[in-house]
């Protein structure tokens, strides 16, 4: 409830500083209370070193996405196809299922990866992988880039 | 400088589109050609958006194009993840070429229920209704 009232007076202040109350700066300024409650409520952090996270993050995604994209381009356009699909097994480390959805999610705009489904114990996540030669491997890429960096930012 | 800017990110948003599009008619199976079009859609489209941010340079039509990327971000690998588990349930086939299926065996063909280890041969999972 209070962070409702939060929410409502950083809308205010936002519509305010830009001087003009329409419908379409409110809804900007609930947007952005609505970020910045939840941002600074996280338990037990100090608010700096989450935002060099997130912005890490933030910059870790875009980069993952671009070179998601030139990977397909590459497949797509070469005349021989040399890419070794599969569904794999990743075993999870993640707890919460925000954090599981978030990974399995973000996980389909990386490299090479799409995910399927997750084992009803929340255990395992299934994914197609374009490049599935060393299971191995790419479990250790998963895990040790994206699933890592996820944890460190939600959990 | 600003109309060079929105040509050049509507351009390699369309292209990547393409490429998308080439991609769903040389792929060699469902999973391969779902794997072309979530990632191209996204940054595709999301470059496609940008570049009409760009363009207007107002502050309406920007707040827009930022809640159009973040839906499109959001639903497209949902979209992706529901559509590559209908196909696997159809019984949609891996390509010939495929290396590995780690989720076979893994599925309930009755209930849907997947379990994250593989089941002995006839055995029930523990909540399964005739278990």
């Amino acid at each position: 409830m209070i962070g409702l009232l939060w929410i409502l007076l950083l809308a205010l202040a936002w519509t305010a500083v830009n001087g003009e109350f329409t419908g379409g700066q409110l809804a900007a300024g609930l947007v952005l209370g609505t970020l910045i409650t939840l941002f600074v409520r996280a338990p037990g952090s100090d608010y700096l070193r989450k935002a060099v996270v997130l912005f890490g993050f933030i910059g870790f995604f875009l980069w993952e996405l671009v070179l998601a994209n030139l990977r397909m381009a590459r497949d797509v356009l070469s005349p021989r196809q040399r890419f070794a699909p599969g569904v794999i097994a990743v075993p999870l480390d993640l707890e919460t299922e925000g954090a599981i959805t978030a990974f399995s999610t973000l996980l389909t705009l990386t490299p090479g990866t799409l995910s399927l489904d997750i084992s009803r114990d929340l255990k395992v996540l299934y994914i197609h992988d374009m490049y599935a030669a060393d299971a191995g491997a790419s479990r250790m890429a998963v895990k040790s880039g994206f699933e890592r960096r996820i944890r460190r930012l939600l959990e | 400088m600003q109309a060079a800017v929105t040509g050049t990110l509507v351009l390699v948003g369309a292209g990547l589109m393409l490429i998308a599009a080439i991609g769903v008619v040389r792929m060699p199976d469902l999973f391969t050609r779902m794997q072309a079009t979530t990632k191209a859609a996204t940054l595709g489209a999301g470059l496609v958006i940008l570049g009409t941010a760009v363009n207007f340079a107002t502050f309406s039509v920007t707040t827009r194009a930022v809640a159009a990327i973040a839906f499109v971000l959001l639903t497209a690998p949902i979209a992706a993840h529901l559509l590559g588990r209908a196909a696997y349930f159809l019984g949609v086939p891996l390509w010939e070429g495929s290396v590995r299926d780690e989720l076979r065996d893994r599925y309930d063909w009755e209930t849907h229920i997947l379990d994250s280890e593989v089941r002995p041969e006839g055995a029930l999972p523990p909540d399964h209704p005739r278990a």
